[in-house]
């Protein structure tokens, strides 16, 4: 795909690429407002898997065959691709992981290997689990102290808190670009400044952020970034880390295996270079492949016009459900992507997201794996409506008036 | 009534809604009508924590027959509760550990009590089939005594 001329924006259009999109649930058509959870795949995506499993299906990095090599400068062009889209110094810096949980997961065993007891690592109040646990377990292991930034009200880190918590003991911050369950963006670029003055690494779990904007790694300077394939319309089971090649090189292997190594002996084993070091076995080279083909697709657009259609979607959405009694919109940062996060007072967010989903809409209820920012708010959790590019006005009409019979009849 | 005419008559009474939304009206009214778990009966060794509502439930034995209460945070879920207690209460607990809840399934409910639904309904039934278990071997133990 070309991405120098910018595709013209147009929701109609872009629907027709998703054909998920056109069905019918419980005899309604589908409104699927669950974009936070994952993403619906475009026809483009769809496309490439096909291809790949009819008939460019090989091993990689290990046959002379026609076929393995195929598959092989395929996967490998995709990961060139990849690194350019993110800015990336060259394509070393990018490991092919399961997803952003595999990610952290990795840099908190590999990169926590380099730590020692009593250094601090922070994360803040508002993080998904997946960058929570990964961290609490590295803790338990080195005896390294996990420290928590607090947050505001409006579901914002508290940056002077933030400032005070950092200090020459800090060795690595580890905070989500944009909130799951707040839809808050955070300040990463002054925040990754901040961080590298006291000498600590920067972790940005990026799960939520690389299908609503352009990211640069350089720009931002963090050391890793971690996304996951499926937010970003690309396949389940494939994800990204990118890190800093100086950081990724001073790393131990995360796992064993084929592909990893150089040299395999049973007196001592060498490590294969970047990115293999870190890509132990056959990898998913299908995921690899179309996690490109995902982004190349996203790459048509210029991605203001995204944001701009997304977030009149939420801002639509968000002074609608204002309109209803007793409604409290949980996060009201000023600086928002397409996440709307709402509970009614007297009505439980499970009963809400029953009654909507028999209406033929697809919405999460719940904690959103982010139990510590539900007590924090003091609710069981919240009802999530998370918007994409190719959502519309129109289903937010439908969507408020389905929200409005079931107030109706939990009320 | 046994606790299969029971079963039965549930799904007679749903078998007039044929709409999604109505089936719902209905058992947020059963969710209304269900007696309430006292709340210093809301302790910690008779909740069940799902991911997305929590569920209480507090079981006893006597006269040869188990009795349930239960609650919920989420009002659909307090409404199959009380489809569930009105075939389970008051039934000897030999009859609730082999009993097979088909009716669920009847009535279209079932992705209710699915384990991955993890509303806590899925272990309420395990926990309430567990403690008629109990019931049955601390009465055979009795008795032999
Ligand atoms: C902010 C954030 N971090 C991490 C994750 C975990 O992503 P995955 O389950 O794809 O590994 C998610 C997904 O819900 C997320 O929203």
């Amino acid at each position: 795909m070309d991405s120098t001329i910018k595709r013209k924006f147009s929701v109609r259009e872009i629907r027709e690429d998703f054909p998920a999109l056109r069905q019918t649930i419980y005899g309604k058509n589908l409104i699927y407002f669950d974009n936070g959870a994952t993403s619906q795949k475009p026809q483009y995506v769809l496309d490439a898997i096909n291809q790949y499993y009819s008939k460019d299906n090989a091993n990689i990095h290990r046959g002379v065959h026609h076929l393995s090599q195929k598959a092989t400068s395929e996967y490998e062009a995709s990961r060139k691709f990849i690194a350019a889209y993110l800015n990336a110094k060259s394509s070393d810096e990018i490991i092919f992981t399961k997803g952003t949980t595999d990610g952290i997961n990795l840099v908190a065993s590999s990169y926590g290997h380099l730590l020692n007891a009593g250094d601090e690592i922070l994360i803040s109040a508002m993080e998904h689990h997946s960058n929570i646990v990964p961290w609490q377990m590295l803790c338990e292991r080195k005896g390294c102290v996990l420290k928590v930034i607090p947050i505001n009200k409006k579901g914002e880190i508290i940056q002077d808190e933030y400032e005070k918590l950092l200090s020459s003991k800090t060795k690595l911050v580890a905070v989500t670009h944009i909130s799951n369950s707040l839809g808050t963006i955070n300040p990463i670029k002054e925040m990754i400044q901040k961080a590298h003055a006291v000498g600590a690494k920067v972790l940005i779990d990026g799960a939520q952020s690389i299908q609503h904007d352009k990211i640069d790694v350089k720009d931002l300077d963090c050391d890793f970034f971690v996304f996951s394939g499926h937010k970003v319309f690309g396949p389940t089971g494939i994800g990204v880390l990118y890190g800093k090649e100086t950081l990724l090189d001073r790393m131990p292997p995360y796992q064993g295996g084929g592909d990893m190594i150089l040299k395999v002996t049973f007196d001592k084993t060498t490590y294969n270079e970047l990115p293999y070091k870190f890509e132990a076995g056959t990898p998913h080279i299908a995921g690899g492949i179309c996690l490109g083909k995902a982004l190349e697709y996203l790459n048509q657009f210029d991605i203001e016009s995204i944001k701009k259609h997304e977030t009149e979607l939420a801002d639509y959405a968000q002074d609608l459900l204002l309109t209803f009694e007793d409604m409290n919109i949980i996060g009201e940062s000023k600086k928002k992507t397409s996440v709307v996060s709402f509970i009614v007072d007297g009505i439980h967010p499970f009963d809400m997201g029953t009654l909507l989903d028999k209406q033929g809409i697809a919405v999460r209820t719940g904690h959103h794996c982010t139990q510590p920012l539900m007590d924090f708010y003091k609710i069981p959790g919240t009802v999530r409506a998370s918007f994409a590019f190719y959502n519309t006005k129109e289903e937010i009409d439908t969507f408020i008036a389905a929200v409005e019979k079931s107030i109706g009849m939990l009320k | 009534m046994t606790l299969e005419e029971k079963q039965k008559e549930i799904v007679e009474d749903f078998a007039i809604y044929d709409d999604w939304m109505e089936k719902y009206e209905y058992i947020i009214e059963l969710g209304r009508d269900l007696p309430i778990i006292e709340e210093d009966k809301k302790t910690k060794d008779r909740i069940i924590e799902g991911c997305q509502s929590q569920v209480w439930l507090d079981s006893s034995f006597a006269d040869g027959k188990m009795h349930f209460k239960a609650d919920s945070d989420a009002i659909i879920t307090k409404g199959i509760i009380g489809l569930l207690i009105r075939v389970l209460d008051d039934e000897k607990p030999e009859d609730i550990a082999k009993c097979d809840l088909h009716f669920i399934q009847e009535i279209g409910l079932h992705e209710h009590l699915s384990p991955t639904r993890s509303n806590g309904l899925a272990s309420m039934v395990k926990k309430m089939k567990m403690s008629a278990l109990q019931a049955l071997t601390t009465n055979d133990s009795e008795q032999k005594a």
